[in-house]
C-alpha cells in the first residue's frame, strides 16, 4: 500500500470549504518531531469559527499532536519540535513575542481522561478566572462560576455542594465540570482530545449534546476515535493517517463522499 | 498495518493437558514453590520481629529503673543555723544555706548514734552531694519553712540506689538463735560471747566457701597453663589458692571474714555488729550501729544476718549495706519518679545526670536542619523536577545528588569541621554548627523524597492547569506542590528523624563535649540526645548504665512519635485521582 501522501489531496483549501464562515485556525505546512520522529508531516487546514471540527484517524496517526499544537500543549515537551505557520484569527501563536500561557487562556483544552482539581467544584471552575483576574468581586466570580456550570449543563446537579470536592463526582460530570473550568475563561477555542473515551454511552452523549450548544459560542475542535461521534457533532471532519492530513471536508461529504482510498477504506471499517 | 505475515515453518501445536502425570507433577512443583516462598517470608519475618521484640524489651526492661530514683524522705529540720545564720531570709541567702549540712543531719537522726570518722563517713555517703537540691527549692518557695521541720525527700546517691533497685546482695536472717549472747560494748570494736555454737555451722560455711574459691583459682590456673601461659604470670594465682587452702583446711575452728566470702552480721539489743572473726560461740567484730545496751541476749532475741555476696563484687560496702537497711526497715526508703532527668543538664553524679540540655540540643539542631533543609531541599527539588531543562548538567546534578545521600555521615562531619568550624570559625560544639552539618547530611534524602513526591502527582493534573492558561510555576505552586505536600512532609520528617539519631558527625563538631549546662541559644556549647547516649555508656558506674538506657527510650520515643507523625500526615493528606 502507498504511504506517501497524495499531494491532489494535500492541495486542500478554504476556498474548497463549503461554508462561509470565516477560518479561525490557519495551519500551513506544519511538521512536528519527537527527537527524531516525524510525528507530523506537511499539515496544511483551515478551521472555521464556531463550528465543531473533527480530527479522525487511527492511534498515533498524529491528530493529538496536532490538536495540541494549537495551544502549544507541545511546548512542554522537551523533545518536541514543531515547524511550519499555526495562525489564529491571522496571527502566528508561534510568534516568539506571543506568550504561550496568554494563548492557552484564549484556546482552552477538554482532555481524555476527566482531571478536575482535588479542589471543590466551585474552586475548580473559579480558577481559571481567579488567576486571569476575570472577576472584580466575590460575587461576580459566584456569577462566572454559576453560568460557566450552567453552560456545561451541571449546574442543577451540583449548586447545592459547590464544596464538594470535584474528584467525587461521576465520570460523566467530572468531564463536564472540565468543561465548565474551559469555559470559565471564555477561551475563543475549545480543544477537546479525545473527552468522551473514558465515559459511558449516557455520558457521552451529554457531552454531545453540550458540544452542539457550545459551538453557537466557540470554535470547538475534537479529536475523536469514534467515527459515529465524529458525524454526530461536527460540521467539517478532518482524517489523519500515518502522520499525513489524509483529507478534510465538511463532515457529510468525508462520510458519503470520500475522495481518497485510504479514507473510504478507514470509514468502512477496514483498518484502524 | 494489523496482518502480520510469520515467516519460516509454524511450531507444532501444543495444548496445557489437565490430566497427563507430568503436568500435574508441574502443578504440584508449582504450588510447592508457592509454599515455600511463603515459609520463608514468615520466618524471615519471624525472626526479625523476635529480634525486635529482644531489643525493645532489654531496652525497656533496663531503662524503666532509670526513671525511677530513691529518696530518703524524712522529717528535716530546716536548721536556721545551717540555713540563715544571719536570719536575713531573702530569696540569695535561703539559696547558698548548706542544704547538705541539714540533709546529713536528717540522716543522722534517723540512725542516731553512729561515731567515727569513716563511719559517718559512709553513712553520709549514702546521700547525693545534690540530696538537699529539693529541700532548697521548698525552702526558697517557702521561706517560712525555716527552723520547722519539714517532709522532704533526700536523694540517695547513685551506689545505694542501684543497690536498691538491683538488690545488691540477697540477704540471709538467722534468727533462731540458740544461745545467749552477751557484748562487750556498744560501740567500736566488740566481742560477743554465746551460750551455744550457733556459729558452728557459719564457720563451716566460709570453709566451704573458701574451698569453692580455691578450685576456682586452680581451675584458672589449669585453663591458662593449657594454653601456655608462662609458670611465673600464674605464680600469684597459686599463691592465693595456696592461702586459701591453708585455710579451709586448718583444724582450728576460728575463721577470719574477708571481703572475698559472704559478709555475717550480728543484730544485737537494737545495734548492728558486722563480724570479723568467729568461732563456734564467739564472734569479734566491729560495731556498725550501736548497741543500746551490753546486757545479755536470751536466745532469739538476736540475729545472724548474712549478706550473700561477698563484698568485693558489691558496689556498696557492708556499712552502706547495714545502713540502707536500716533505713528500709525505719519505712524512710521511698523509690518516686525521677521528674528531674527530664530537668537536668548531664553530670558526674549519676543520681543528679539528666537528659534536658541534651534534648534541648537536639531541639535547637533539629530546628537549624529543618529550617535550612526544608525550604532549600523542595525548592531545589521543584527546580530539578518541574522547571530545569534535561541536560547533561542536570544529569550530573542528579547522580550527585544521589550520591551525597550515601555519603557516609562522618565525612560531613569533616566538612563541617574544616568549612564551619575552621574556614568560617564558629563557635565549637554548637547546634548551629551542628545544624549546618546535618543539613548538609539531611538535603539530598529531603530533595529524593520531594522529587519522588513530585514526580507522582500525575501529569494530568499539570495539563490541566496548563491548559486553562496558568503559568508553569501557577500550575507547580497552585496544583502540584500542595498535591505533592504528604510525600514531601513524610520524606522531611523521616529525615529529621534521621538526623535526630546522628552522632557521627557531631562527634567532629565537638558536640561529645561533657556539658552540663542547658543550652539556651544556638552558639552555647550543647550535645544531644544520642551523643549524651554514647558518653553515658562509655562510663563505669552502673546506674549510667540505667541512665543510658532510659535515654535511650527517650530518644526511641521521640523517634517513634515523629515517624507516627509522618504516617499520620500521610494519611490525612493522602489524596486519590
Amino acid at each position: 500500500m502507498d504511504m506517501r501522501p497524495d499531494p491532489l489531496i494535500m492541495m486542500t483549501t478554504p476556498a474548497q470549504a463549503p461554508t462561509t464562515t470565516p477560518t479561525k485556525v490557519a495551519a500551513n505546512n506544519v511538521n512536528v518531531y519527537y527527537g527524531a520522529k516525524h510525528a507530523l508531516k506537511d499539515v496544511s487546514v483551515d478551521i472555521p469559527e464556531k463550528s465543531v471540527t473533527a480530527f479522525i484517524g487511527p492511534s498515533g496517526c498524529g491528530k493529538s499532536t496536532f490538536l495540541r499544537c494549537i495551544n502549544r500543549m507541545n511546548d512542554t515537551v522537551a523533545s518536541c519540535r514543531v515547524e511550519g505557520l499555526i495562525q489564529i484569527d491571522g496571527k502566528d501563536i508561534y510568534d516568539p513575542a506571543l506568550d504561550p500561557v496568554q494563548l492557552r487562556a484564549r484556546v482552552g483544552m477538554v482532555f481524555q481522561k476527566p482531571n478536575p482539581f482535588p479542589k471543590s467544584i466551585y474552586d475548580n471552575v473559579a480558577y481559571g478566572p481567579r488567576i486571569h483576574g476575570l472577576s472584580r468581586s466575590k460575587a461576580e466570580l459566584d456569577q462566572i462560576v454559576e453560568s460557566s456550570l450552567r453552560k456545561a449543563s451541571l449546574w442543577e446537579e451540583v449548586k447545592d455542594r459547590l464544596n464538594d470536592s470535584g474528584t467525587g463526582l461521576s465520570g460523566g460530570q467530572q468531564q463536564r465540570l472540565c468543561i465548565a473550568r474551559t469555559i470559565a475563561i471564555n477561551p475563543e477555542i475549545i480543544l477537546m482530545d479525545e473527552p468522551c473515551s473514558a465515559l459511558d454511552p449516557i455520558a457521552t452523549a451529554r457531552i454531545e449534546e453540550l458540544m452542539e450548544e457550545l459551538r453557537h459560542n466557540f470554535t470547538i475542535i475534537i479529536v475523536t476515535h469514534s467515527m459515529q461521534q465524529a458525524a454526530r457533532v461536527s460540521q467539517r471532519t478532518a482524517f489523519f493517517h500515518l502522520g499525513i492530513l489524509v483529507e478534510t471536508g465538511s463532515t457529510s461529504d468525508i462520510f458519503t463522499n470520500p475522495t481518497d482510498k485510504r479514507t473510504q477504506d478507514y470509514i468502512t471499517g477496514r483498518f484502524g | 498495518m494489523t496482518d502480520i505475515t510469520a515467516g519460516g515453518v509454524s511450531p507444532p501445536i501444543r495444548r496445557v493437558e489437565f490430566d497427563t502425570a507430568e503436568s500435574k507433577a508441574r502443578l504440584r512443583g508449582r504450588y510447592r514453590s508457592e509454599a515455600r516462598f511463603k515459609a520463608y517470608g514468615i520466618a524471615a519475618l519471624a525472626v526479625a520481629a523476635a529480634f525486635l521484640i529482644a531489643l525493645l524489651s532489654s531496652i525497656v526492661m533496663r531503662g524503666i529503673p532509670g526513671f525511677f530514683q530513691h529518696y530518703l524522705v524524712a522529717d528535716v529540720l530546716v536548721d536556721a543555723a545551717k540555713i540563715d545564720p544571719e536570719g536575713k531570709g531573702d530569696a540569695a541567702t535561703l539559696r547558698a544555706g548548706d542544704y547538705t549540712a541539714v540533709a546529713r543531719a536528717a540522716l543522722a537522726d534517723a540512725i542516731p548514734g553512729v561515731e567515727g570518722r569513716q563511719l559517718k563517713r559512709e553513712l553520709n555517703g549514702l546521700l547525693s552531694s545534690g540530696a538537699g537540691d529539693a529541700l532548697r527549692e521548698m525552702v526558697v518557695a517557702d521561706p517560712s519553712l525555716v527552723g520547722q521541720r519539714v517532709r522532704a525527700p533526700l536523694l540517695l546517691a547513685d551506689e545505694a540506689d542501684v543497690f536498691l533497685k538491683d538488690s545488691g546482695t540477697k540477704i540471709r536472717v538467722l534468727t533462731d538463735t540458740r544461745g545467749v549472747a552477751s557484748p562487750s560494748a556498744t560501740t567500736g570494736d566488740v566481742t560477743i560471747l554465746v551460750g551455744a555454737n550457733d556459729f558452728a555451722d557459719d564457720v563451716a560455711l566460709v570453709k566451704a566457701e573458701l574451698k569453692a574459691l580455691a578450685e576456682g583459682i586452680d581451675e584458672t590456673v589449669a585453663r591458662r597453663k593449657a594454653r601456655g601461659a608462662t609458670v611465673e604470670s600464674l605464680a600469684d594465682l597459686e599463691k592465693e589458692a595456696a592461702d586459701l587452702r591453708r585455710r579451709y583446711e586448718a583444724a582450728a575452728t576460728s575463721e577470719t571474714l574477708d571481703t572475698k566470702t559472704a559478709s555475717r552480721l550480728v543484730g544485737i539489743n537494737g545495734g548492728l555488729v558486722k563480724v570479723k572473726e568467729m568461732t563456734p560461740t564467739l564472734v569479734k567484730g566491729e560495731v556498725i550501729i550501736p548497741l543500746k545496751s551490753t546486757a545479755d541476749a536470751a536466745p532469739g532475741t538476736w540475729d545472724i544476718r548474712v549478706y550473700e555476696t561477698p563484698e568485693s563484687n558489691r558496689n556498696l560496702n557492708d556499712r552502706g549495706v547495714a545502713f540502707l537497711e536500716e533505713l528500709k526497715a525505719k519505712g524512710l526508703i521511698e523509690s518516686q519518679f525521677n521528674f528531674a532527668f527530664f530537668t537536668r543538664g548531664d553530670s558526674r553524679e549519676a543520681e543528679l545526670a539528666g537528659i534536658q540540655g541534651a534534648l534541648v540540643g537536639s531541639i535547637l539542631t533539629l530546628l537549624v536542619t529543618i529550617g535550612l533543609c526544608l525550604p532549600i531541599g523542595v525548592l531545589a527539588a521543584i527546580y530539578l523536577e518541574e522547571f530545569a531543562p534535561k541536560n547533561r548538567i542536570t544529569e550530573l546534578i542528579e547522580i550527585n545528588i544521589n550520591n551525597l545521600a550515601a555519603v557516609p555521615s562522618i565525612v560531613f562531619g569533616l566538612l563541617g569541621l574544616a568549612v564551619f568550624l575552621n574556614f568560617f570559625g564558629m563557635p565549637r560544639s554548637a547546634p548551629l554548627v551542628g545544624g549546618l552539618v546535618l543539613a548538609l547530611l539531611v538535603l539530598p534524602t529531603i530533595i529524593i523524597a520531594s522529587r519522588a513526591a513530585l514526580k507522582s502527582v500525575p501529569p494530568s493534573i499539570r495539563e490541566a492547569a496548563l491548559g486553562i492558561g496558568a503559568s508553569k510555576q501557577q500550575a507547580v505552586f497552585h496544583h502540584v506542590l500542595p498535591l505533592a505536600m504528604p510525600g514531601i512532609m513524610t520524606g522531611t520528617i523521616i529525615g529529621m528523624a534521621h538526623a535526630l539519631g546522628e552522632t557521627a558527625p557531631l562527634l567532629m563538631i565537638g558536640m561529645i563535649a561533657f556539658i552540663v549546662d542547658v543550652p539556651s541559644s544556638l552558639t552555647q556549647a550543647a550535645t544531644v540526645l544520642p551523643v549524651q547516649i554514647f558518653l553515658w555508656s562509655d562510663l563505669p558506674e552502673p546506674a549510667f548504665k540505667m541512665k543510658t538506657a532510659a535515654a535511650i527510650m527517650v530518644l526511641l520515643a521521640v523517634l517513634f512519635v515523629m515517624n507516627g507523625l509522618a504516617i499520620w500526615l500521610r494519611k490525612k493528606f493522602e489524596r486519590r485521582w
